[in-house]
């Protein structure tokens, strides 16, 4: 299959950006999208001019795990595939000779180091905010048998768990917010019997951090949940709203 | 050079049961008030790294924690799939922490430290309970209890998982512990930095250089002790399961600085990973191990039937009973499709060869791995529980479908991803990948390396896993490292510190930090014609072919001499774009990772042409039965190959050191499966 691609090139945060365009042929169905940068960027290198350098993007476990790669891909995040990540998108989804737009996430809160590559470290201050269920882990603990949860509370903990921290629900929501990113995380321990006792604090701290970092507030378009790769649910948000409001009462 | 090493490895002399609770004792202490003058380096955030951070800054000691990534919480571990190992006997199978030992020590083919062994077994119930202390949302059944599965190479139900995303909940926990210390300011988090070297004075740790890789600025870090769980070096073969960037540099650095390397040559290759479609490929993606509980493995028992299968023109459904093959079960008929991944691996590899494998991909290579039978069983039973009389086979399909989604169906969805075939209607197709490293940096029992000062821990050392590790005990030996071991026996070591100062003005400092500055422009000047990618692939097909799933001495030898010409090829040829004071610049990451690999894999060569025996993963053709399996020698061998740098020497004059494993628990036994 043969693509044209443009792609957003940015030296750093400072400078500005633009689209450059590139042709690339010869690239299997059967390829990833990642893999296809890939043969691209290693056909930038052989070119060896100094000043054309390979395009930056951010990836790691390439199977949809860490959350690492981003990507807005003919506008949407993770591309044209549902529930599914950049590293996972295969080429067989595209057309041949088709046009490819390749951008970063674009929020405010999300500032671009390089080409594709942006700076999601507000996501890891709202976690330090409060994230996190306040056990020592270095003592004994009770056995894991103790408190029995239902299948059912489990379950639904896990779903809300399986956030990967992409930011794909930050990029594709028109106020730019983390509501579903930090619901998640609220939800999950709100769920456990053992994130319980601080589930209070965490999710005003969260909130709080949440708002301070830049993210805008929900206004229930639910874009995030058509674009998470993960699938998380929108649910989440309402029963964050619900904790949120809890933790004013007594 | 006098051979004149002598082993220390601090492993205590009572009985194996009480090994642990001695030592522990013995060890000495730091008081609170002088553990915020001291500072520990980090460097991963894995499971070892990051429940090791988490522990020790809880404790009171100032944490600098590493990662290469933009977040700690995307570390590799993140990836595991199947599940963590604990002797809990939840399900009175009658386990027990001895059959955990045991199972282990057996699974490692009598080649891992029986002393080690036994801690991790001892600790590992404790790990669970930490971890559902903190949030993790194992798997429940409908009383409400944990639930457990089995894996491969064991008789019980030990397996505690949270669907197939076990290490992403494992990860995600130690990370928010981390992340509470981080607020605190007891940790400082660098990401997305990269060590690039150890820092010794007078032979003892002392610190790191390491890359910030947003800025391109080198940095000088000091602290009173460096851990290091810079994960496995599996990356090596180019394809593999692990992350694109899995690297051994840091580990690799300390073993050029001193540290010894130990077991270099055991490779884990898990046998389900989807098979390699095409050269355009980058990495290879696992399917858990745990598949193999509900699926069952298969070819052709015809060669016309497999070039059928190949070209397409016969779906695996055509294929009647009578004229499949199930080989696991055929051959190993006590263990079946749960036999231990080295011989699930071979068995594929064995028919493959033989022409009957299923995949159309240049080598032929691929199985089935059918759960058409799991689907139908469960649809059966759960129509049952439904009441639904005679249900047809659609019914049982769709009900049994459910049950299977419950429980993997997020690597159902992985797999239809990549493949664009539905493993619910059809059988998944699977070949073995390189996975896993069992060598790593040789540790004691306090996890020290020949370095003091210098710990490492996680997948980074060797010592539990001898030459076969089982699954679901890597999460397990990564966290018993970080949350359980290290927190005490550093201690022991940094009691002798509490008064020293430490400072980066040292002229071993400058002087390492020059090495790296100049290896940089090196690298970056060398205007070759070839990107770093070519030499990684061309590096992972030498060690595919030669230091993979079997191995032999003319084979391994090429590998050596075909290692040393790339390496110089490398060097001579290898382009890395931009500027040496430039920032970020993913090229040359991948450079020196490389660069480090190149050594490293003429290393490993080394080790598999030394062992004269076939144990566990490593399987030397020369020694085999004569059904095929793998042929031990514990007279000469059981011992655990320790290399030591010399400085200024090729890595072909690299000394091997003997550290003789003594089996007083177990007893050691030719391992069999059938
Ligand atoms: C696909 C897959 C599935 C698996 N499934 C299972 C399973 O089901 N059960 C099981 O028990 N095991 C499983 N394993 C094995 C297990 O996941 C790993 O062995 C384990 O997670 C390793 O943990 P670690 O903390 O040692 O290293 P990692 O998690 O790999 O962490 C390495 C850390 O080191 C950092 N780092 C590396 N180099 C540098 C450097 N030079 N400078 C700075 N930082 C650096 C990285 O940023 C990262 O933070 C699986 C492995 C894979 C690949
Ligand atoms: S909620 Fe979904 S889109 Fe948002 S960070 Fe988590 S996984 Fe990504
Ligand atoms: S690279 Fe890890 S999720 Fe895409």
């Amino acid at each position: 299959m043969n693509f044209k691609l443009k792609i957003w090139r940015q030296k750093n945060s400072k400078e500005k950006g633009y689209f450059k365009t590139y042709q690339i042929y010869n690239i299997s169905s059967n390829s990833s999208f990642l893999e296809m940068l890939d043969i691209l960027n290693n056909q930038i290198i052989l070119c060896k001019k100094k000043d054309s350098s390979p395009i930056s993007f951010d990836h790691d476990c390439r199977e949809g795990i860490c959350g690492m790669c981003s990507l807005y891909i003919n506008g949407r995040a993770h591309g044209p595939d549902s529930l599914t990540t950049t590293c996972q998108l295969h080429m067989r989804h595209f057309h041949d000779g088709e046009t490819i737009y390749v951008e970063p996430w674009r929020a405010k809160p999300f500032p671009i180091i390089k080409d594709l590559i942006v700076d999601r470290s507000s996501f890891d201050r709202i976690i330090i905010s409060g994230g996190y269920i306040s056990v020592n882990t270095f003592g004994k603990t009770i056995d894991g048998n103790m408190i029995p949860i239902s299948k059912h509370q489990a379950d639904k903990a896990f779903d809300a768990s399986t956030c990967i921290g992409c930011g794909a629900c930050v990029a594709v929501c028109k106020n730019r917010s983390a509501m579903l990113f930090v619901s998640a995380k609220v939800s999950q321990f709100a769920l456990l019997p053992q994130g319980k006792i601080e589930r209070k604090k965490r999710v005003l701290n969260m909130i709080k951090k949440m708002d301070e970092e830049g993210f805008g507030s929900c206004t229930n378009t639910r874009t995030c949940e058509v674009e998470c790769p993960k699938g998380i649910s929108t649910e989440y948000i309402s029963f964050m709203n619900r904790e949120y409001i809890q933790s004013f009462t007594i | 050079m006098k051979n004149s090493f002598k082993f220390h490895s601090e492993i205590p002399v009572t009985s194996l049961t009480h090994k642990w609770i001695d030592h522990k004792s013995t060890l000495k202490l730091v008081s609170p008030n002088n553990r915020s003058n001291i500072e520990i380096i980090v460097v991963g955030t894995g499971l070892a790294g990051g429940s090791a951070a988490a522990s020790l800054s809880e404790l009171g000691y100032r944490v600098k924690a590493f990662c290469y990534q933009d977040s700690p919480r995307r570390a590799h571990s993140v990836a595991a799939q199947g599940g963590i190992n604990a002797s809990k006997n939840y399900k009175g199978d009658n386990d027990s922490i001895y059959q955990l030992f045991y199972d282990t020590i057996k699974g490692g083919d009598y080649r891992s430290r029986e002393a080690n062994v036994y801690r991790l077994a001892e600790i590992s119930s404790n790990i669970i309970d930490q971890c559902v202390a903190q949030g993790v949302p194992f798997a429940r059944d409908y009383a409400g209890y944990l639930e457990t599965r089995s894996f491969g190479g064991t008789k019980v139900s030990r397996t505690f998982y949270a669907k197939g995303q076990t290490g992403q909940q494992l990860l995600l926990a130690c990370y928010s512990s981390m992340a509470r210390q981080i607020g605190k300011g007891r940790i400082k988090m660098y990401n997305r930095h990269e060590m690039l070297d150890l820092v010794t004075v007078d032979g003892v740790a002392k610190g790191i250089i390491a890359r910030n890789l947003i800025s391109g600025k080198i940095e000088k870090h000091a602290a009173h002790a460096i851990v290091i769980a810079s994960g496995g070096y599996g990356n090596i073969f180019f394809l593999s399961t692990n992350a694109m960037g899995s690297n051994a540099s840091a580990i690799w650095k300390v073993h050029k600085k001193g540290g010894f390397f130990a077991n270099p040559c055991y490779t884990q290759i898990h046998p389900t990973c989807i098979p390699i479609h095409g050269n355009y490929q980058s990495k290879l993606t696992l399917m858990s191990e745990s598949l193999r509980n509900d699926g069952r493995i298969w070819v052709p028992n015809k060669l016309e039937d497999a070039v059928f299968l190949r070209n397409g023109s016969k779906k695996p459904e055509d294929i009647s009973e009578e004229n499949r093959d199930y080989y696991l079960e055929r051959r190993y008929p006590s263990f079946g499709n749960l036999v231990p991944r080295d011989v699930a691996s071979r068995a594929a590899k064995e028919r493959c060869d033989k022409g009957f494998g299923i995949e159309n991909n240049e080598n032929k290579e691929g199985v089935f791995l059918d759960f058409s039978f799991s689907i139908e069983k469960y649809g059966k039973e759960k129509a049952n529980e439904l009441g639904i009389q005679q249900p047809s086979s659609l019914d049982k399909k769709k009900l049994g479908k459910k049950i299977m989604e419950s429980k993997y169906g997020n690597l159902f969805h992985m797999y239809e991803k990549i493949t664009n075939e539905d493993p619910y209607k059809t059988p998944m197709k699977i070949y073995p990948a390189v996975h896993y490293t069992m060598g790593g940096l040789w540790v004691d029992y306090n996890l020290m390396t020949s370095i003091p000062g210098c710990y490492v821990i996680g997948e980074a050392n060797f010592s539990d896993h001898g030459s076969n590790r089982l699954g679901a005990s890597a999460l397990m030996q990564g966290l018993a490292d970080g949350y359980f071991i290290l927190p005490y026996t550093i201690a022991d070591y940094l009691s002798k510190c509490i008064t020293e100062k430490i400072s980066t003005k040292h002229i071993a400092f400058q002087q390492a930090e020059k090495n790296v500055k100049d290896r940089i422009q090196k690298l970056i000047q060398n205007n070759g014609n070839m990107p770093v990618d070519f030499f990684h692939k061309k590096l992972g097909n030498i060690m595919w072919k030669y230091v993979g799933m079997s191995r032999n001495h003319i084979g391994l030898c090429k590998a050596i001499k075909n290692i040393q010409e790339l390496r110089y090829e490398f060097w001579k040829n290898v382009f890395v774009p931009g500027y040496v004071d430039d920032g970020l610049n993913s090229e040359l990451e991948k450079a020196g990772r490389v660069a480090d690999f190149l050594e490293l894999g003429e290393l490993m060569a080394m080790d598999a042409l030394n062992r004269k025996e076939s144990c566990g993963s490593h399987f030397r053709e020369e020694y085999q039965t004569k059904e095929g399996e793998a042929l031990r020698d514990d007279v000469h061998y059981k011992y655990v190959s320790v290399w030591e740098y010399r400085k200024n020497y090729p890595i072909s004059d690299e000394i091997m050191h003997k550290e003789d494993l003594n089996f007083t628990f177990a007893k050691v036994q030719s391992r069999s499966y059938k």
